[in-house]
């Protein structure tokens, strides 16, 4: 669905994304993991072409994103840190999005509800919480029957009744065929949603493999400890 | 493209400076026509303060107004519109409500006192005056990531249009007044659209005299009808280049 080709990134002297080539299919949920400034929030960000990539091309169900937006219709995205306008309310984001968006599908409203986000309506923006604000990234993400799934950290900030409801709506969307890929940093979080790890650092691809082959590869039963066993024994550099 | 401008109008307008720097024109425009006997001392008090004041506030609202939109900006890249769309949009919204806040504050007093050429030529070029401070702005904005370089630059614009430009122009005339300049001076005072808005107003006003014997060139230029819409040329293009170099930077940025 998603084909990455050969993308690299630099800011300034930080090579951010050297040399990243993927295949990213329907059905999948995928973790991104690394250490901090691997460069997953790049990688993330160049698929939504927010940020441009020095080389190489990604494309969208066969076709390059370069000048295209519309394939964006079909993604939901939730940031690591949401940044919205301050002195729109909850209420106007929603029907400025929905009013860009402008599908003809029924919007999900499962998110929204179970946040209860009808009763904040009117708050805004600036007032909101940091928990409050992903509550509503989130239900911006999904509220549009996305078929692609992009969630940068979608747990951090949640409390822990959120990001149960968050992520039995990424496992039922993962189960109605969407493509998710999810970054965290605490993998035992992502144990029973992902079917498939990609391992980045510095800003380099070092791994891309089902999680059932990753376990049976290292013998060990969870995501986590396969993880920590290729790093202490220092396969990850060597899988290449 | 309508339904991101209908929410960028309802965010400036509840922007109180907006609506503050209308009154001040307001109060300017009509107390110095209160104060001065004849319409036309009146309409050249006004125009001195909206050759200083319109480029400034354009230029600086702007400027803060864009940096403060970042979170707009970046909320909507991640939904399918066209990077230009965005960018399109908060110009024209920008640009719409500097313009009505200058017809609503000088240009009501400005109808009212002065004979209608006068008035329309004031009203046409103080709405480019903001309307080309904004590309400005855009342009200063989108070329640094930093709000205080970004507002500094702004500053340095304005100053250099707004004064420094003048005095350049002038140091010139009088280093090289032994030799035939006035066509040169002509074509410099194209480089500023503040020099080129007070011309076309003091030439209406019919007291371009006080220019010297430039003014006679200047009426050559710029007084016939040819004259006049190659200025108003110019400051299209005054609007045009910095805004197209600015969406140009825009679209290529990592957000």
């Amino acid at each position: 669905m998603i084909t990455i080709r050969h993308i690299s990134k630099s800011f300034g002297k930080l090579k951010a994304l050297n040399n990243i080539s993927l295949q990213l299919d329907p059905g999948e949920c995928i973790a991104l993991i690394g250490p901090n400034g691997c460069g997953k929030t790049t990688l993330i960000k160049s698929i939504l072409a927010m940020v441009l990539p020095d080389e190489g091309s990604i494309f969208f169900d066969g076709k390059d994103i370069r000048n295209d937006n519309l394939y964006r219709a079909r993604i939901g995205y939730m940031p690591q840190i949401g940044r919205y306008p301050e002195n729109m309310t909850i209420g106007q984001v929603i029907d400025m999005v929905a009013g860009i968006r402008s599908s003809s599908a029924l919007p999900d409203m499962e998110l929204y509800e179970e946040f209860g986000i009808s009763r904040l309506l009117d708050k805004r923006m600036r007032t909101l919480s940091g928990g409050t604000t992903q509550k509503v990234s989130a239900t911006l993400a999904f509220m549009f029957r996305p078929q692609v799934l992009i969630l940068d950290e979608p747990t951090a900030g949640l409390d822990p009744l959120a990001a149960g409801i968050l992520k039995d709506k990424i496992i039922k969307s993962g189960q109605e065929g969407c493509l998710t890929l999810i970054t965290s940093h605490l993998l035992s979080e992502l144990e029973d949603l992902i079917t498939q790890l990609i391992f980045m650092q510095d800003g380099s691809l070092v791994l891309h493999k089902d999680v059932e082959e990753l376990k049976n590869l290292t013998g060990q039963d969870t995501v986590a400890k396969s993880v920590l066993q290729l790093l202490k024994s220092g396969e990850i550099g060597v899988e290449l | 493209m309508p339904g991101i401008l209908k929410y960028i109008a309802l965010d400036i307008l509840k922007n109180k400076i907006v609506i503050a720097y209308t009154i001040m024109l307001a109060l300017f425009s009509w107390s110095a026509f209160g104060l001065e006997d004849n319409a036309s001392k009146g309409a050249l008090t006004v125009l001195n303060i909206v050759l200083l004041t319109v480029p400034l506030v354009s230029v600086l609202f702007t400027t803060i107004y864009v940096y403060n939109s970042n979170e707009f900006i970046e909320l909507l890249v991640s939904h399918p519109v066209k990077r230009s769309m965005i960018w399109k949009s908060l110009f024209a919204g920008l640009s719409a409500s500097l313009v009505l806040a200058y017809l609503l504050g000088a240009g009501i007093p400005l109808v009212l006192f002065t004979d209608p050429g006068t008035a329309a030529v004031m009203l046409i070029s103080g709405s480019f005056l903001s309307v080309i401070f904004a590309a400005l702005a855009f342009l200063a904005a989108v070329l640094t990531r930093d709000k205080a370089k970004g507002i500094g630059v702004s500053i340095m614009l304005w100053l250099y249009f707004a004064l420094l430009f003048d005095g350049l122009v002038l140091f010139l005339f009088f280093q090289f007044s032994d030799y035939p300049v006035e066509k040169l001076v002509v074509m410099l005072s194209a480089l500023s659209p503040i020099d080129l808005s007070r011309i076309l107003v003091l030439l209406h006003l019919d007291v371009s005299a006080m220019m010297g014997y430039t003014g006679a060139i200047f009426k050559t230029y710029f007084g016939s009808a040819w004259g006049l819409l190659m200025s108003f040329c110019l400051l299209l293009l005054w609007i045009w280049i910095p805004f197209s170099l600015s969406l140009r930077k825009f679209i290529k940025k990592d957000l």
